[in-house]
């Protein structure tokens, strides 16, 4: 079993992979956090989609695909900024037309290259072999700049989260903070690319703070949940990807889909089993209950 | 009393629509001013005007006799509540703090000074003993008050508040009226939107009846006239008062 636990770790690519895994799992369980509360699931699908055609350019022209990822995300946030402008069409509009456009283009400028099946599997799906040292610093040093800066602006960030009238009404710029935080996001996306792959990443971000809200009401508590649960599940998605032969993207997704899966049924407040429980409880003796039901408001001593 | 906040032929269009037209106002300070009017006639715009969210398409508003030109600490604005992601997953005590985020380092965590002041302010609006809460498990009037709270966070010389008497419990209404008289006291002027011409009368001692257009303006016995109602909301008035008289 040791030996089991050991064995990846004499390989330095899997050593590399690990870190990196540790790294995506912390920093898109932070990240995540916000996007499930702001319900911005689908600008990050959309975001981590629209992506691929700077990954592909930087690939071909042999330069550094991160910095493509991030320039690409740039662009499109401008743009999807600048079409929802329009009064006839709205933001989930403009981010739809713009996800399918640019995901187009990168796989037609991917399929002008020779071998790009190969290539273009690892991009969809990720690869935990291409990850080098320089890789490790460069995500080491985006996820420094983006847990920092949350940390710097977090209270700004949750304020403007759950009541953005009144962060209106202290002068905090709105435009600003979205246009921060889609960057934030599109650096929590471009860093996972290599490990989860383009199709998947955007599950690096949801499901890990999905699984976290199940589990508590308290967001400090819910931001090192969810950065815990990412990282898991990176760690034990990349044991089943090495003995397995499985994509290191489809791994670390199913784990983290199967923790949220158990968290579902099993959490004790929220959890579909816990719940059912209660209410069995509840309805043989309604006298004895005492349990304040999630719906129902707390005492009011007036 | 002087006039805290003032507007000056101000005008506001949303798109080719305008929400208002032409308002000439003066809230003075100590001064509890309520708007009244129909749904659509204005009345968050304004408030939202007066507290530098909006500026007007044409006309100023003034604060101490300054052009404001966007929002001012002098001034806190408390949101409708249906503004609000109620499932978030903070506390009260949190959500009150935030009314200090203008005022505290963002380098540091909030003191413990600041948290014995926010919950001196839950404390004024009988909410000290749910400040650990997680506020998706208040009620409407509780909402209410941890609202006010974290206006009262911040000293502010206007307080503006956007239907705060919707939907809310009695003893929330009653406790608002109290923090309405406290803040006179203390020179704070209180502007509210509300539908509830009753609660106007009794609470307010500047009323402003609004229909796109300021209808009336003055004191609350002078403005909430037949006449006026009638102008301003339209429809036919039934006077309770001549129907008990009939019953009598």
């Amino acid at each position: 079993m040791i030996s089991w636990l050991t064995d990846p770790w004499h390989y330095t690519f899997m050593q590399h992979a690990f870190l990196a895994i540790l790294l995506v799992g912390v920093i898109g369980g932070t990240i995540g956090v916000f996007v499930i509360l702001r319900g911005l699931a689908f600008l990050g699908d959309a975001l981590s989609h629209a992506v691929f055609p700077g990954v592909v350019i930087t690939f071909i022209l042999g330069g550094n695909v991160v910095i493509g990822a991030l320039i690409a995300a740039v662009i499109i946030s401008l743009l999807i900024g600048a079409i929802s402008q329009s009064e006839r069409i709205k933001n989930d509009t403009a981010i739809g037309v713009l996800f399918a456009g640019s995901f187009a283009l990168g796989v037609a400028l991917m399929s002008l290259q020779t071998g790009y099946v190969r290539d273009l599997n690892s991009f969809l799906f990720g690869s935990i072999l291409g990850v080098s040292r320089s890789d490790l610093w460069l995500t080491g040093g985006v996820g420094i700049i983006a847990l920092g800066t949350l940390w710097i602006f977090r209270r700004e960030i949750t304020l403007i989260s759950f009541d953005r009238v009144f962060a209106r009404s202290l002068g905090l710029n709105l435009w600003l903070f979205d246009q921060l935080f889609l960057v934030l996001l599109a650096l929590a996306i471009v860093i996972s690319l290599q490990m989860v792959g383009n199709v998947l990443v955007l599950a690096m971000l949801v499901t890990p703070a999905a699984t976290a809200r199940l589990l508590t009401d308290n967001l400090r508590r819910m931001i090192a949940i969810s950065s815990l649960i990412g990282a898991l599940s990176g760690l034990i998605g990349l044991y089943i990807s090495f003995y397995r032969g499985v994509p290191s993207g489809a791994a670390v997704v199913l784990t983290a889909t199967v923790i949220f899966g158990l968290a579902f049924m099993l959490a004790p407040r929220t959890g579909v089993i816990m719940t059912r429980v209660r209410y069995r409880m509840h309805r043989a003796h309604p006298e004895a209950d005492t349990h304040v039901m999630p719906d129902q408001p707390v005492g009011d001593r007036t | 009393m002087a006039d805290l906040l003032n507007c000056f032929n101000l005008t506001v269009h949303y798109d080719n629509r305008s929400a208002l037209r032409d308002v000439n106002l003066g809230i003075r300070i100590g001064e509890v001013t309520a708007l009244l009017g129909p749904n659509g006639a204005g009345k968050s715009t304004l408030l939202k005007v007066l507290s530098g969210m909006i500026s007007p398409s044409h006309g100023r508003a003034t604060f101490e006799g300054e052009p404001l030109n966007g929002p001012h600490r002098g001034i806190t604005y408390v949101p409708q509540r249906s503004d609000v992601d109620w499932k978030f997953p903070i506390s009260v005590l949190e959500c009150t703090l935030l009314g200090l985020l203008q005022e505290r380092s963002r380098w540091r965590p909030y003191s413990k000074q600041d948290r014995e002041t926010a919950l001196a302010a839950l404390h004024s609006v009988g909410m000290d003993h749910l400040a650990h809460a997680q506020i998706d498990a208040l009620s409407g009037g509780q909402q209410q008050r941890v609202f006010l709270a974290r206006a009262l966070m911040s000293e502010s010389k206007a307080l503006l508040l956007d239907e705060p008497f919707t939907g809310v419990d009695v003893p929330t209404q009653e406790m608002l009226v109290r923090i309405f008289a406290t803040l006179k006291l203390r020179g704070t002027a209180v502007v509210y939107a509300t539908h509830d011409l009753a609660q106007a009368a009794q609470t307010a001692d500047h009323a402003v009846l609004l229909n796109g257009e300021v209808m009336a303006d003055g004191a609350p016995k002078d403005v909430l006239t037949a006449d006026n109602l009638m102008r301003t909301f339209g429809g036919s008035l039934i006077s309770i008062e001549s129907l008990q008289a009939v019953a009598l």
